[in-house]
């Protein structure tokens, strides 16, 4: 067959050329009325339909040029005035046609006639052509010639308000009629697998699928039928063509049958037939897609449950989800081979249809779920991507649904369906969970649901066994770790107690990260602990000490441990900060200790860990900022602290960078509060001493480029002993003022500086500053009256 | 041979007319010639009246012996060219010999002739009713002329009509059972009936229902039998599987039948046959024939 289709064509053209011609004479025939040619052209015209060469499209090519002609013809025959002969003498004559497929087509067209005549009861008509029909065995000419029987006859069926509506239970003869012909078109349909040339399967079920609307108009009808109402349905119809769809055996027009009755009859007829509708199912072939078939009948019923609450009521009445639920245990425990991705769809679908019946009901929700990881857990390894994809999707179904995840970590299956995940498809799941958190903003208020939701989305906590870490991008994991801290804020209890547990999981859980995780992690996991110690603080004290599990002491150990972890990543500089933080918490805790403890370490990582020295500048001004807000100190520590400080600003690397940490040593002399430590001495000597090192640095500049170094160093310097002038230390007096201002306006103008806007700008605004207080008056404008600009 | 024609031209012309010619049903009739005339028709016990009127050509007299009507029942046999066998011959002698000058005209009766044989034509054989008139003459032979009838005989419906009903096969390959709705069909009638497939392992392209007829002539070592097949009317297209019932409805009117005749006066029958004949792909035939009694029912 290399040039099949050229054949295929050359008949088709010579099928069609026959239909031409003898439709031509037939046009000429009935142009002169005559009754008796006109008989043998239509004949020998439809005899082109009896070829069995064609394919069944190309044959459709054919059957729509006769359906075309027979369709002038029927409207001859319908005029008796032309032909001088009666509807029932035609009836007889076009019987005379020896060949039987010419007989049957014009036995049709008289019929239709016969019908509209009224002349015989429409049903003796309709049972008498269906009958006959039966003489075409051939499936394709069969199905042609029945489709063109269904054509014909659609809108001449005796149903109720009907012109053709009989005496009696007529609607009765219109649906035997249907089912009659829809019976014989499937038995022919599912013959063609097993008769005709011989070709490839798949061939012929490429041709078969071409005709299944064929088949399937007949259960359209059905559907149309005004007198189909539910208990007809149920009684009728859906048991005789069930009993058709089951009996026939082929997993092609079982598929195709069942799917047509789930999308052409109501909704509320499958609910109320659900039993008999899912009975059906297990009896299919086992290589039908009843997975499909299944979810298609549940997402109609879930959207017909969606489309109006007061279809509800009638789900619960049929307990419509046991039955599915049922059906859907049969089938899959019936088709052992049925891949996972199918019997996964399945549970989606499931899950699908009674979130949105029952969203009350939880239980069913987890007795999918189980069902699910049932099935799960007999498959070794779901290696599927599209059944990964399900998965995935069963899982997020609840979470959509409730917009809670605290509902899906009430459901004990839950975390085993996740188990069953791929390590990438795990993480993905967790990323979901936790936007969902984040998304509806839910607070996760137990331990033990912490506990369960760290159990869900541990694929983002630690390394899982096998999971290829090379393979990590890294923006994925930053995104996964963020999204991983955001959620430790989203766990919160007002009672410390339990506040404390959750962080004590929450830290149990991280620390097994891992150093890449830990940096993402400790920080989140820090600042909850020091909100319960807040909160803690906000109870009154009372509870400080009668419970020797929650003292502060008690948190602050843990938040040791919890920093200390960050040693083996190792990130010195974010530790260095929390150990900061943690020393404010203590010294907000008034805990002198402690928070003295917290220094000595962030001391330690800045001497011992921290060697860059951008990085350097950062964590002396962070120690600076933090200290000079501590109180808790006494003078001693104070001063050994400060004297650090102190020390290790001096000791920065590049000159500007000393001077101003220096300069921003002196707050730590000088602390504007109430019983704030004021000892002007030692900020006019941290000044001077920032001056001097300006002044190197200047000079240093000088040396090195031949241009003078930043003046802005110097403005700076002259903020801080304005500052500190209207502040009222004694030490600083207006006179230094005065002469620091000279120096910057000398140095300024010396020719070897570079003109620097910005520090011009700050310089300017400065002394627009000093003018500013000048002209103020009171107390302020006698202390700089002496400045002269 | 104008002058031939002259020199053997009758005499005289005879007609012969029936006295209800006019009123009396015509029917076609099929000549030696191929062509198609009308004729009256008869049927047995009728009294066959009418006028034979002797008409002499201009200026001649016919000296005669005597003139005679005969009403002849005959069967011709083809294979046995001329060889007619009278089972029915009456004769009304009309004149006295003498001299006809002018048209002369004579009635005539047979009254309640038994005609118990169909006019038939068939492959081998003829059966003919004619009125022969003879005007016997000495000299010059005598002048003959034929009138044509036919006859044709009403059956009453059969009083036991049973349907044939039978199951046939090939073991292990085509069991099949068929039904026709009765043995004894009229002219006009529908045959009804039904074939159900019990078992079918061929693969059957179709199958038709063919009308036989069976015309034996002769007897003994001598008889000839002629098979014709009438109608050849399909039933099915394409392979039916097991359990299929095809319906049969098969009209007998557009067939040229005639009843079913039984050993006619010991020279012939003529026999009619239901054939089903089921065709497989490789265009073997399998068939199973039926005999069927078709009899002339009195139109209503």
């Amino acid at each position: 067959m290399l040039n099949g289709t050229e054949d295929e064509e050359k008949w088709l053209a010579e099928g069609i050329a026959g239909i031409q011609h003898n439709a031509f004479y037939m046009h000429r025939a009935l142009d002169s009325n005559n009754l008796r040619e006109a008989l043998k052209y239509s004949a020998q015209m439809l005899s082109e339909l009896r070829t069995s060469k064609l394919s069944p499209h190309k044959y459709y090519e054919l059957y729509m040029r006769a359906f075309d002609e027979l369709k002038r013809l029927e409207l001859f025959f319908k005029d008796d005035s032309k032909h001088g002969v009666s509807v029932v003498d035609l009836y007889e004559l076009v019987q005379h046609a020896g060949n039987i497929l010419p007989r049957l087509y014009l036995l049709c067209t008289v019929g239709s006639i016969y019908i509209k005549s009224k002349e015989a009861p429409a049903k003796e008509v309709l049972k008498d052509l269906v009958e006959m029909c039966r003489g075409v065995q051939h499936p394709i000419r069969g199905l042609f010639l029945r489709s063109y029987l269904a054509q014909i006859s659609r809108d001449k069926l005796p149903d109720i308000g009907s012109e053709y509506e009989g005496d009696a239970d007529t609607v009765m003869d219109a649906v035997d009629f249907v089912l009659q012909n829809f019976t014989e078109m499937n038995k022919l349909w599912v013959r063609m697998q097993h008769q005709g040339p011989g070709g490839v399967r798949e061939k012929r079920e490429k041709e078969r699928s071409e005709l299944q609307d064929l088949v399937g108009k007949n259960l359209h009808v059905l559907s149309q039928i005004e007198g189909v109402d539910l208990e007809m349905y149920k009684e009728t119809v859906l048991p005789r063509v069930l009993e058709q769809v089951v009996n026939c055996k082929d997993d092609l027009a079982q598929y195709y049958l069942m799917d047509c009755i789930i999308q052409v009859f109501p909704d509320e007829y499958h609910l109320q037939t659900l039993e008999t509708l899912l009975g059906a199912c297990p009896q299919l072939q086992p290589t039908v897609d009843v997975k499909t078939v299944l979810s298609r009948l549940m997402d109609r019923l879930s959207n017909y449950a969606a489309s109006s609450t007061d279809v509800l009521p009638e789900f619960l009445q049929v307990e419509a989800f046991s039955k599915l639920s049922n059906a859907i245990g049969k089938v899959i425990e019936a088709q052992l081979d049925m891949p996972a991705v199918g019997a996964i769809t399945l549970y989606v679908s499931l899950l699908t249809f009674t979130l949105r019946v029952h969203p009350d009901r939880l239980d069913h929700v987890d007795q999918v779920l189980g069902a699910c990881v049932k099935k799960l857990s007999n498959i070794p390894k779901l290696e599927d991507s599209r059944a990964m994809k399900q998965v995935v999707a069963l899982l997020s179904a609840p979470l959509e649904k409730y917009n809670d995840i605290v509902t899906a970590l009430t459901l004990s299956n839950y975390p085993r369906v996740m188990d069953h995940l791929d390590i990438g498809t795990n993480k993905l799941m967790a990323m979901v969970i936790i936007q969902s958190i984040m998304k509806n903003n839910s607070c996760i208020s137990t331990a033990d649901k912490v506990e369960v939701l760290f159990e869900l989305i541990k694929g983002l906590i630690k390394d899982i066994d096998g999971a290829d870490v090379d393979e990590l991008d890294e923006e994925d994991f930053k995104e996964e770790q963020n999204s991983v801290a955001r959620l430790i804020h989203m766990l919160y209890n007002d009672e410390p107690e339990e506040m404390l547990k959750i962080i004590c999981i929450v830290r149990k859980h991280t620390m097994v990260g891992g150093p890449k995780r830990l940096p993402f992690t400790v920080s989140s996991l820090v600042f909850s602990a020091l909100r319960l110690l807040r909160q803690l603080q906000g109870q009154e004290g009372d509870i400080v000490g009668e419970e020797a599990s929650m003292t502060p002491n008690k948190i602050f150990q843990l938040l040791t441990q919890i920093i200390e972890s960050l040693s083996a990543v190792p990130s010195p500089e974010l530790a260095l900060r929390l150990y900061l933080q943690c020393a404010e918490a203590a010294n907000g805790c008034d805990i002198e200790h402690v928070a003295y403890e917290f220094f000595t370490q962030a001391f330690l990582l800045y001497e011992e860990e921290i060697a860059d020295s951008k990085a350097q500048v950062t964590a002396i001004h962070l120690i600076i900022g933090t200290l000079q807000r501590m109180n808790v100190f006494g003078v001693e520590n104070r001063d050994t602290l400060t004297h650090k400080a102190t020390g290790y600003s001096a000791r920065l690397l590049k000159k500007a960078d000393q001077c101003r940490a220096v300069y921003a040593c002196s707050h730590l002399f000088w602390v504007d509060d109430q019983d704030g430590i004021k000892d002007g001495e030692r900020v006019l000597l941290c000044l001077k001493r920032a001056l001097r090192i300006a002044n190197a640095a200047q000079q240093m500049a000088n040396v090195a480029r031949g241009s003078g170094g930043p003046v802005s160093l110097f403005v700076e310097i002259l903020n801080k002993y304005i500052y500190f002038f209207e502040k009222g230390n004694k030490q600083i007096t207006s006179s230094a003022i005065q002469g620091l201002i000279e120096l910057i306006n000398t140095e300024m103008q010396s020719d070897s500086t570079n003109p620097d806007s910005v520090a011009d700008a700050f310089l300017a605004s400065t002394l627009r500053y000093i003018q500013f207080q000048k002209q103020k008056g009171g107390v302020m404008g006698e202390k700089f009256e002496s400045i002269k600009l | 041979m104008n002058f031939l024609i002259g020199a053997f031209k009758p005499a005289c012309n005879i007609s012969i007319t029936f006295s209800d010619g006019k009123s009396r049903k015509q029917v076609p009739m099929k000549k030696e010639n191929g062509k198609t005339i009308m004729v009256s028709l008869f049927q047995s016990k009728e009294s066959i009246a009418g006028k034979v009127s002797i008409e002499p050509l201009q200026g001649k007299k016919i000296e005669h012996l005597g003139v005679k009507v005969e009403l002849l029942g005959q069967i011709e046999m083809y294979f046995d060219r001329g060889n007619f066998y009278d089972f029915t011959s009456l004769v009304r002698e009309l004149d006295v010999p003498g001299d006809i000058y002018e048209r002369k005209t004579y009635p005539f009766e047979f009254s309640t002739v038994e005609m118990p044989y169909e006019t038939y034509n068939g492959a081998n054989l003829r059966l003919r009713y004619v009125l022969k008139v003879t005007v016997s003459r000495n000299y010059g032979g005598s002048i003959v002329e034929y009138q044509d009838f036919i006859v044709r005989n009403y059956s009453p419906p059969p009083s036991i009509n049973n349907s044939i009903k039978m199951e046939v096969g090939i073991e292990d390959c085509l069991h099949i059972e068929f039904e026709y709705n009765k043995s004894k069909y009229h002219l006009k009638d529908v045959i009804i009936g039904k074939i159900y497939f019990l078992l079918v392992r061929i693969k059957i392209k179709n199958m038709d229902l063919e009308i036989r007829r069976r015309e034996s002539t002769g007897s003994g070592a001598n008889t000839h039998v002629e098979t014709e097949t009438l109608a050849k009317f399909e039933l099915m297209d394409g392979a039916p599987v097991r359990g299929e019932s095809i319906p049969i409805r098969l009209f007998l009117s557009p067939y040229e039948l005639t009843p079913t005749y039984r050993n006619i006066n010991n020279k012939f029958s003529v026999k009619y046959y239901l054939n089903l004949v089921l065709v497989d792909e490789e265009d073997r035939r399998y068939f199973k024939q039926q005999e069927i009694a078709i009899y002339r029912q009195q139109d209503s």
